[in-house]
């Protein structure tokens, strides 16, 4: 059979978990990492990294509204998902995700947009005229209450959001690597290490977006880049890249060292069907060379020019890097047979429903989303209104 | 009485909260079927529905009370515990009325590759055979004869 080496099983000889599955991960990841990015401002105190906090958020919501869609597309019957909400079954993982995404789209990520822009949305409801008035007064709820105790409780309240978003970003995640890691027929996926190696890398890939994002917009808008706020988000980058790698080699290590029946067959399939994503795009061109870039920028004394290069270099072969290790981990074990003795091919549909135009149509969508969120929210420091008084009350 | 006031919008916030998780259970009310959870995970008059299908299979007891000769060929052969309507298909129509529906004709070539193609899947003591290089192109009843395939077993002619 084309495409079929060796033996396969004949229910493995088609993959079911296509590109789309890829992407799942990869968009959830993003809005975990920028969501835990905006949490050092506020939770953990980091001011350099503050003009970037209310991007990193409108990215996390950017992401969340559209992490789903991959899944509708790729089921056969995409209306009966919402049956999962009616009738969840607890023994069911995917169905437990619906309630930790509702979670923290509704709880967390919409609640701490709310409370953080509040006295932006009052103050535009009443500058602004039209049907932008209307969706700004429905945003204020009715509320024009921006007195200095009302943006102090709007502070406390985003404050406990924030603390209780963070294990929720996590869980998040978490559970996306929890999916994998716990399918245990499957020893490319079935590893405890997963959901944690799933977190860190979501935390790169959205540290790397929200930066990307940040250079763009303020390049695109003819503003100077604060350059004390990117070296600080690219040395978090730089720390947790180094963390998520060591993870995914103590994995490696521990497979190697393990050997256990599936190591041969794993390890000829990352030495052939997988060497170009695995070894060359995750591993070296999406990991190694990001780190060492991201590291001569700590080490080596180097201009505002060249760190804001290098830094968009990093960025985006990160990005390359993490959607390549969801690639590795989701075709990935779907290439080899259970029989250990058999490998099968991807083809990707170029202009199908779970094709490549589909997920470049999903990819981008965010971005525009993120487009609409900024022009309805502007997230730009000088219109960053809450007072330092109150900021400092607060803590 | 002033925090209270000060933190108003929460408890807008909190109501608009309440009112979504209010319409949604109103709307599972209506959704959820309701004989749901009856028995087990599942809609319990799903049960009834299926039960009330058409029965297309007859099943190998009523298709012996009439073709009792080709009981007495399958008894002692290789396909002894196969069923008629797993080869022959779903025939409750024909069983009900013999008369006017009668069964197609089934293609040998076709049919018996169905499970005998070799597979390396398959059990190594299942037989199986490459249909291309076994037979040549002929049916495979042109010397098998499938309600007691092996060929020793055929009495001479």
């Amino acid at each position: 059979m084309q495409g079929v080496e060796g033996f396969m099983y004949p229910n493995e000889v088609e993959l079911q978990w296509s590109v789309l599955i890829v992407l799942y991960p990869f968009l959830t990841g993003l809005v975990a990492g920028a969501f835990i990015l905006a949490s050092l401002e506020r939770v953990f105190n980091v001011e350099a990294v503050k003009p970037t906090y209310r991007l990193a958020l409108l990215t996390a919501l950017a992401f969340l509204l559209i992490a789903p869609l991959p899944l509708q597309l790729h089921l056969g019957h995409p209306e009966r998902s919402f049956e999962m909400y009616l009738t969840p079954h607890t023994t069911s993982a995917m169905a437990m995700f619906g309630f930790v995404y509702l979670w923290y789209l509704m709880a967390v990520l919409v609640l701490e947009i709310w409370l953080d822009y509040r006295r932006d949305i009052v103050l535009l409801s009443q500058s602004t005229t039209g049907v932008t008035r209307l969706i700004y007064r429905a945003m204020t709820l009715g509320s024009s209450n921006i007195s200095e105790r009302a943006l102090h409780i709007d502070e406390r309240a985003g404050w406990l959001i924030t603390v209780i978003g963070i294990p929720s970003a996590f869980l998040l995640h978490g559970y996306v690597g929890f999916i994998f890691g716990s399918i245990k027929a499957n020893p490319w996926w079935s590893s405890p290490l997963m959901p944690v190696v799933f977190i860190f890398s979501a935390m790169v890939s959205g540290i790397a977006t929200v930066m990307l994002v940040y250079m763009f917009l303020t390049w695109s808008r003819k503003q100077t880049i604060d350059m004390r706020c990117v070296d600080t988000v690219a040395r978090y980058l730089f720390y947790i890249f180094i963390i998520d790698f060591t993870l995914e080699m103590l994995d490696l290590i521990h497979r190697i060292y393990e050997s256990d029946e599936s190591f041969r067959s794993l390890d000829f399939m990352v030495h052939t069907k997988l060497y170009v994503s695995h070894i060359v795009v995750q591993i070296f061109l999406g990991t190694v060379t990001p780190i060492l870039l991201l590291g001569a920028t700590q080490v080596l004394n180097l201009t505002d020019r060249a760190r804001k290069r290098i830094y968009g270099l990093a960025g985006c072969l990160t990005l390359i890097g993490i959607f390549a290790m969801r690639w590795n981990v989701v075709i990935g074990g779907q290439l080899f047979s259970k029989s250990f003795l058999g490998y099968t091919t991807y083809k990707m549909g170029l202009v199908t429903r779970e094709g490549l135009l589909t997920a470049i149509v999903l990819t981008v969508l965010p971005l525009v989303i993120l487009w609409v969120l900024v022009k309805l929210l502007p997230p730009w420091p000088e219109r960053h209104t809450r007072p330092d008084s109150v900021i400092a009350h607060a803590r | 009485m002033n925090a209270f006031r000060d933190a108003g919008h929460l408890f807008r916030l909190a109501g608009v909260f309440a009112a979504g998780v209010l319409l949604f259970l109103v709307l599972r009310s209506f959704l959820v079927p309701k004989s749901f959870g009856e028995y087990g995970h599942y809609r319990g008059n799903a049960l009834a529905e299926i039960a009330a299908r058409p029965v297309n299979f007859a099943g190998h007891e009523t298709c012996e009370t009439c073709h009792a000769d080709v009981l007495e060929k399958k008894r002692d052969g290789k396909h002894a515990h196969v069923n008629c309507e797993a080869c022959h298909g779903p025939l409750a129509k024909h069983a009900d009325d013999p008369s006017s529906v009668t069964p197609a004709k089934l293609d040998a070539a076709v049919l018996c590759v169905r499970c005998h193609e070799a597979n390396a899947a398959k059990p190594k003591s299942f037989p199986q055979v490459v249909s291309a290089d076994h037979s040549n192109g002929l049916p495979c009843d042109t010397c098998h004869q499938p309600h007691s395939p092996a060929i020793a077993a055929e009495p001479a002619k």
